[in-house]
């Protein structure tokens, strides 16, 4: 069986303008671009959990925007259902939208703040389905309900609601037209830690009763090794580890992975870490080096890594992109 | 807990709960009360200056020319014998009706231009904006008497002037509001959602590009009231017979050396008043529209 959703080396790439960009070009011979996605692959399988993480800027949200097309892939293959998502036009990428859906970071500023609840979460009714007014009424009640927020507020606004309720309106709106696949791009990071959990748990349970598929963009690992079943790890534009979560929280492959994790902290004192640290900062998407893209930071690195990186399977199931492993 | 279950508040339909705090906050800010009061009486006069002006605006009588105010003519008359009452009266129909006329006029071209070059940037953006520094780099003033001059000076010309002056203000203003609300999460969000360009538009972007240019828009009556007034008094607005503040303020500046105060002083205490009350209002709707100020004293 196909997965339900292929991203196939996708590259999103961003012409730089401006004064500074012209010089470059005079300099280097070709207009500067940022790389922010640069060649990812990533299938997300049906009814299941696909996280990605990486640190801020390594283009883990582009690709989630490229996803619903918020912005447009520069090359590459997104096929959702089998169906080919890229070469559509707006107006027939419109019929996929109510299976697609996406949570955003920001639970408050992701809501517009002169509408009221009911009208944010029947919109897509409004928009994708023949449904009449009390229908929709009828239907966004329920969903409302299914994330826990009585229909009592439903005729308040935004600023009305805590930063949890904010969320689960975002993941009611996204959830009213049944859709095969949400796109969470860090859906908790804005929330404080006992809410966090809460929506964590409402995301699974969710997940469990709707045959959802999620693909779980974070940088707490935490969260991503108890919702994914599968994890891909980004870095500067292109996925370095890949594998499932026990594996890869167990026997992570790659250098910039056992950095990552070594970065989280461990409540027990007495606890074995990898003492294991990154140098220096991540370099800007418009110089990336040739090779191996942690190659400057990695404390392992050799004159191989200079050479282009093999992505390969490590293990069954487990794909890395590093030299040394 | 805090999450769940917030204990349920008596459902209010969001217009009167609105209405419920701008009558709260005009009770504390009296000032904005007795301006909008004010505005709303002028309103009012002007609408029934049929019942409510004393005398015909227009009717001399020759027994009774500069008179001091007194019982009879409340503000005096004119050395023609007209009722100063009730010409300010009669005037307020015009004065008002060209300054919201101006400023509708001006506040629906504005955003209609304001909101395409918002939203299609680029070249369009560049070609429109730069249309718009032209008509800026002239003094408002100066541009308003050049097009009445040009045009000739019928009340729809006047409001046409003032209108075209203002235009820039809105366009400018809700050019930026645009291009700073369609980067909002909001914003991306109805995209995602699969909402038409304009839908996105008229549901997701204006409505919260609005508060600024209503408060612009309720500034800029004072300002427009104020311009055809000035146009009127060097004779380039309303002609006579028909009354306007800024032309009896003209016509009655030249009775200040020969001592009939009245003649000047209350017309331009028209003026004075109007301007002072939009621009006091344009104040607190600020503070009231801004969300952070909810709540607030």
């Amino acid at each position: 069986m196909p997965p339900l959703c292929e991203v196939d080396d996708v590259k999103v790439h961003f012409a730089l303008r401006g004064s500074a960009a012209w010089l470059r070009t005079l300099r280097d011979g070709k207009p500067p671009v940022v790389r922010a996605v640069d060649g990812v692959s990533i299938d997300i399988e049906a009814g299941s959990t696909l996280g990605l993480v990486g640190e801020s800027g390594c283009g883990k949200s582009t690709v989630a925007r490229a996803l619903v097309r918020l912005v447009r892939p520069t090359a590459g293959h997104i096929r959702f259902e089998g169906a080919e998502l890229t070469g559509l036009s707006d107006q027939d990428f419109n019929e996929v939208r109510p299976h697609l859906q996406m949570v955003f970071q920001d639970p408050a500023a992701s809501l517009n703040p002169r509408l009221s609840v009911r009208r944010m979460v029947e919109e897509p009714l409004k928009l994708h389905s023949a449904l009449g007014a009390a229908e929709r009424k009828e239907r966004g009640e329920a969903v409302l309900e299914e994330v826990g927020l009585g229909a009592e507020l439903a005729d308040r606004y935004p600023h009305e609601l805590s930063g949890g309720q904010c969320q689960r309106v975002n993941i009611a709106r996204a959830l009213v037209t049944n859709p095969r696949l949400i796109v969470l791009d860090e859906p908790t990071s804005a929330l404080d830690v006992s809410l966090r959990a809460r929506v964590i748990l409402l995301l699974e349970e969710l997940r469990q009763s709707h045959g959802l598929s999620y693909l779980f963009i974070s940088h707490d690992l935490a969260t991503v090794r108890y919702l994914a079943s599968r994890v891909a790890v980004m870095y500067l534009g292109v996925i370095v580890e890949e594998a499932t979560t026990a594996e890869l929280f167990d026997r992570p492959a790659h250098p910039y992975t056992r950095a990552l994790l070594a970065a989280v902290p461990v409540p027990d004192p007495d606890a074995k870490r990898d003492p294991f640290v990154l140098s220096g900062e991540i370099p800007s998407p418009i110089d990336i080096p040739a090779g191996c893209r942690l190659r400057a930071r990695c404390p392992f690195a050799q004159p191989v890594c200079a050479e282009p990186v093999p992505y390969r399977e490590v293990a069954p199931g487990h794909f890395a992109a590093c030299h040394l492993v | 807990m805090t999450d769940v279950t917030r204990p349920p508040i008596a459902p209010l339909a969001p217009t009167s709960a609105t209405l419920r705090l701008v009558w709260r906050r005009l009770q504390r800010n009296w000032l904005s009360a007795i301006a909008l009061g004010l505005i709303v009486m002028m309103m009012l006069a002007a609408a029934f200056a049929g019942w409510i002006a004393p005398y015909e605006p227009d009717a001399t009588d020759a027994a009774a020319t500069l008179q001091v105010p007194s019982l009879h003519h409340w503000l005096g008359t004119d050395i023609y014998g007209r009722d100063l009452l009730s010409r300010i009266i009669y005037a307020a129909r015009v004065d008002l009706t060209v300054a919201f006329g101006a400023t509708a006029m001006a506040l629906v071209i504005g955003c209609a231009i304001g909101a395409v070059a918002g939203l299609y940037r680029g070249i369009v953006d560049l070609i429109i904006m730069r249309c718009v520094d032209s008509v800026m780099a002239f003094p408002a003033f100066i541009l308003a008497m050049a097009i009445t001059a040009a045009l000739g000076n019928s009340v729809g010309n006047v409001l046409l002037a003032i209108s075209l002056t203002q235009i820039p203000n809105y366009l400018r203003l809700i050019r930026g509001e645009i291009f700073r609300i369609r980067e909002m999460e909001y914003a991306d969000a109805a995209r995602v959602v699969g909402n038409p360009a304009w839908r996105i538009m008229f549901i997701h972007l204006l409505p919260n590009a609005l508060p600024p240019i209503i408060v612009q828009a309720t500034l800029a009556m004072g300002y427009a009231l104020l311009t055809m007034a000035a146009l009127s008094f060097i004779g380039l607005g309303i002609q006579p017979p028909q009354s306007e503040w800024g032309s009896m303020t003209a016509e009655g500046a030249q009775f200040i050396v020969t001592g009939e105060w009245w003649l000047f002083l209350f017309p331009g205490l028209a003026i004075v008043l109007m301007v002072l009350s939009f621009n006091l209002i344009g104040d607190s709707l600020r503070d009231f529209l801004d969300p952070r100020m909810r709540g607030v004293r």
